[in-house]
């Protein structure tokens, strides 16, 4: 009879972590509705600065504006975007593994790196590995505000002003639909050179540009900007996509609670029935006993 | 030669207007300008202010909380912090935001000043502009 009480408690047990999983999940949709919404509204306006930003360097003397000026690389700074939280599948581990590569690549072919991360799980990772890591923000995933992005994204150009580096790269997750996330790596600073022959027809186009006030005085201003936005657009799909692998990794968790209530319940009617019949064969065994 | 232009605006909220309109005035950090068919190449940075567009008969305004405009032959890209429909706007609490904002202008101190006038700039133009739609 106790192996009948123990698969009893664990059914139960299974029962339970599966009213977990499913409310995790339904927070996590009703989550994602709010920051989805939120992620495509700001994606026009980001593509749109991009297009902007990328025509005006054209026509820009490059050294006009130090988050433009190129140098000779030696630090390269990675920013890696993950989670607060785990329960959400291979999110996290998919964005390190990346982050771990590229990191191992640009320390291979002789750079210095630098290590900035968003969230719990990486600053976590790195410090595990005794990665000495130049600056981290937490508690940003949860509620992604214009104003966290900012922040990050005045350390980042401070620092590439200072040249303490100079070049940044940011590594996250895209939201890509419900079930799919994709791994991005984006360089940051400095806007990436123009493609030769590109160029050409580029430039010609240009110059019939007329820029008010001038030319410097926009990208003074669209410049940092359009760092703050692709922050902050990073941030709101690493948030979009965290809650989406969320959604799926708690679905499958509460797919798995009713297989193995399934399982169980066989297993304990199995056991119940061998119970009685083995009650019978006693009573059998006991009145042909009193037969006799 | 373009008839139309493309009129498209968006800010980090979404895309708040997009359609072909006949011309577009708005004011840019160098005074207002005016946008027909088959205009220069043209990028400037805008101030807080009016946006007009006219389609047919029809005539729209919208808030925009400074930004950009790109101008092409056929399209006009207006890149804001914000904007509103003139219909959006709330007189009421236009006033009332303008009435506080001056409040603040009076006490405020070297730091909020600058803060507390670009509150007034936008507070003076939804109310001017509010009051453009109520008088149509």
């Amino acid at each position: 009879m106790a192996a009948l009480r123990d698969i009893q408690n664990r059914i139960k047990a299974v029962k339970n972590t599966q009213k977990i999983t499913k409310a995790m999940k339904m927070v996590a949709a009703a989550k994602l509705k709010k920051v989805q919404t939120r992620m495509l509204d700001l994606r026009p306006y980001a593509a749109k600065m991009y297009d902007v930003l990328l025509s005006l360097a054209r026509a820009a003397d490059r050294e006009a504006h130090p988050l433009l000026a190129f140098r000779p690389r030696k630090t390269v700074e990675i920013l890696v975007i993950t989670s607060d939280r785990g329960l959400c599948g291979a999110f996290n581990a998919n964005i390190l593994k990346e982050a771990q590569l590229t990191i191992n690549a640009h320390i291979k072919d002789g750079f210095e790196v630098s290590i900035s991360t968003v969230g719990k799980k990486a600053r976590d990772y790195f410090r595990r590995r005794d990665v000495a890591v130049r600056n981290s923000w937490i508690g940003i995933s949860g509620n992604v505000r214009f104003a966290s992005a900012q922040e990050i994204a005045s350390d980042i150009k401070e620092s590439y002003i200072n040249e303490t580096i100079d070049e940044v790269t940011v590594v996250y997750n895209a939201f890509k639909s419900m079930v799919a996330q994709d791994i991005t790596l984006v360089k940051l600073l400095p806007l990436s050179p123009v493609e030769e022959g590109e160029e050409n027809a580029a430039e010609a186009e240009a110059a019939d540009y007329i820029y008010e006030p001038s030319v410097e005085a926009i990208f003074d201003t669209l410049i940092p900007k359009n760092v703050d936005i692709q922050i902050y657009r990073a941030l709101l799909e690493s948030s979009a996509a965290e809650e989406a692998a969320r959604m799926s990794a708690m679905e499958n968790a509460t797919q798995s609670c009713d297989e193995m209530v399934g399982k169980l319940t066989l297993q304990f009617n199995k056991a119940r029935q061998a119970a009685i019949t083995a009650e019978l064969m006693d009573i059998v065994g006991g009145v042909e006993a009193l037969k006799d | 030669m373009a008839e139309k232009l493309k009129l498209d605006i968006v800010t980090p909220y979404g895309h708040v207007f997009t359609d072909e309109v006949d011309e577009i005035v708005a004011s840019g950090s160098e005074g207002e300008f005016g946008v027909l068919p088959d205009h220069v190449p043209f990028l400037t940075t805008l101030k807080i202010g009016m946006l007009t567009y006219k389609k047919g008969s029809e005539t729209g305004y919208f808030f925009v909380n400074s930004g950009y405009a790109e101008v092409g032959p056929d399209s006009v890209t207006i890149l804001a912090d914000s904007a509103e429909k003139s219909e959006e706007i709330d007189l009421d609490r236009a006033q009332e935001a303008m009435k506080r904002a001056e409040e603040r202008l009076k006490k405020a101190g070297e730091i909020d000043e600058a803060r507390a006038t670009a509150a007034i700039e936008r507070s003076v133009a939804r109310v001017q502009i509010a009051e453009k739609k109520q008088a149509r």
